[in-house]
């Protein structure tokens, strides 16, 4: 193709040829599946019930009109009261995309299910494990749902909003055994701050803003 | 820290009659250093974006074979350098400090760049070690984000005025007693295990983010979240004399 040819367009735009507006999908599912809620959130389509997940992606896939068969990415999101999974879809073939489809999960809920979807885009495989990693939502159906980033072992979800970080310059009663193990020479000050830890039962924890920043 | 001279308990003018008939009178710590100076072999790994300005350095721009140092060592046993290009996460520090241990004496290390030192801009992260110097004694500290080859290459420099400036009856591999093998971090259940060697580093008294910054920066993440259901109010239409 010359450069010329190309049609401008503002990059911040979607181009005009790629863009599927998200109401012709929702219209295109509300007409083919009346049981699966969906709502429009932002310019993505939220699937109330995640159970609907897998089928909707196996209808956008298929479906010749618009053969949504590229999962770009999954996403998890903390909104304090729920957590979220977010998935992009696009079409190379019919060079569309992207559509974005939302499914959220209460807090409350423990553990956070949401189906994996693994049978339907194999792509899914390894970002799934990151979502799992990093905010703690299990995809049921995934073949091999382990850590991908941190290590087997840990504890905690990091980029959860309640996740609380260690404070790496205050050491903690296993690293003082650990030490001593090992026959190295702990400081008075820092055995003691130990010990205050493990007598009020605590751990050391960074120290959080305790307002929200601003923006 | 100056390079030491080529003295010898020998007249200077004597010296250079000498040196006009083709011997050189010099002492042995001189020529001792000046050969492991000019041939400090690097390790060959690179953890982080450090590693390309790294690899830069040794091409033919920069050319860090002039200093004698072009031949990167896959292996640590026939490294003398170990240069510690990048970010260190905490799942790779066991794994550093491993290979620091597997290396033979002399051995040195440079830390490069901000990650290395301190973390740099993933210091309040979860997942990045605050500073290889945690764990290991570090040589020198190469700061940048990421320093420039040329800034590597005068770390280099000032490496090589420290082996110059060692005496090999006082140097600490021939000493009893050396200890300089480090016992190498475990991953626990909330990061590393321990958080630090107090043999080689222990935390500052004072804060040091607080003097500079005037207010101690606290760590974690915005406690609130988008309303993503807010409706999205759009902006008003100009007045209509507006326009014209």
């Amino acid at each position: 193709m010359l450069l010329s040819s190309r049609q401008p367009h503002h990059p911040r735009e979607p181009r005009p040829d790629m863009n599927l507006p998200v109401e012709t999908v929702q219209k295109e599912l509300e007409a083919r599946m009346p049981d699966v809620k969906l709502r429009k959130v932002r310019d993505s389509l939220l699937i109330e019930n995640s159970g609907d997940l897998s089928r909707v992606a196996l209808f956008l896939k298929e479906s010749p009109e618009f053969r949504l068969d590229y999962l770009s990415s999954v996403t998890g999101a903390d909104y304090l009261s729920y957590l979220e999974t977010v998935y992009h879809l696009y079409s190379v073939e019919k060079k569309q995309g992207p559509v974005v489809l939302r499914v959220r999960v209460p807090k409350t809920a423990v553990p956070s299910k949401v189906p994996s979807l693994v049978p339907v885009y194999r792509s899914a495989e390894l970002q799934e494990r990151e979502v799992y990693d990093l905010f703690g939502i299990f995809f049921e159906g995934h073949p091999d749902l382990r850590r991908l980033f941190m290590w087997e072992g840990f504890e905690g979800y990091p980029l959860r909003k309640d996740y609380e970080q260690e404070d790496t310059e205050t050491l903690e009663t296993a690293d003082i055994a650990w030490l001593d193990t090992h026959r190295i020479a702990v400081p008075n000050a820092l055995k003691e701050k130990a010990k205050e830890l493990q007598a009020a039962g605590k751990r050391a924890i960074a120290q959080k803003p305790e307002k929200p920043r601003p923006g | 820290m100056n390079f030491i001279k080529n003295t010898a308990a020998v007249d200077e003018s004597l010296r250079g009659k000498l040196a006009e008939k083709g011997v050189i009178l010099t002492s042995l710590d001189f020529l001792y250093n000046w050969g492991r100076r000019s041939s400090v072999w690097p390790m060959q790994f690179g953890l982080a974006c450090c590693a390309i300005e790294m690899i830069a350095a040794a091409c033919a721009r920069y050319d860090i074979a002039r200093f004698g140092a072009e031949l990167f060592r896959a292996s640590p046993r026939q490294a003398d350098l170990m240069i510690i290009s990048g970010t260190v996460t905490k799942k790779m520090a066991p794994q550093v400090v491993r290979l620091y241990n597997q290396m033979a004496e002399p051995k040195y290390v440079l830390a490069m760049g901000a990650c290395a030192i301190s973390g740099g801009p993933f210091i309040d992260g979860y997942n990045v070690l605050r500073g290889i110097d945690r764990y290991i004694p570090v040589d020198v500290y190469l700061p940048g984000c990421p320093p420039r080859p040329e800034a590597l290459l005068h770390g280099l420099m000032e490496l090589q005025k420290k082996i110059a400036s060692q005496e090999i009856q006082k140097v600490a591999w021939y000493q009893k007693g050396l200890k300089r093998e480090f016992p190498i971090p475990e991953l626990g259940p909330h990061g590393l295990i321990p958080k630090f060697n107090p043999d080689v580093w222990q935390p500052p008294k004072t804060n040091p983010r607080k003097e500079h910054y005037g207010q101690p920066i606290l760590t974690g993440k915005k406690l609130k979240a988008p309303d993503l259901d807010a409706v999205v109010v759009a902006p008003a239409a100009p007045p209509a004399g507006a326009a014209s």
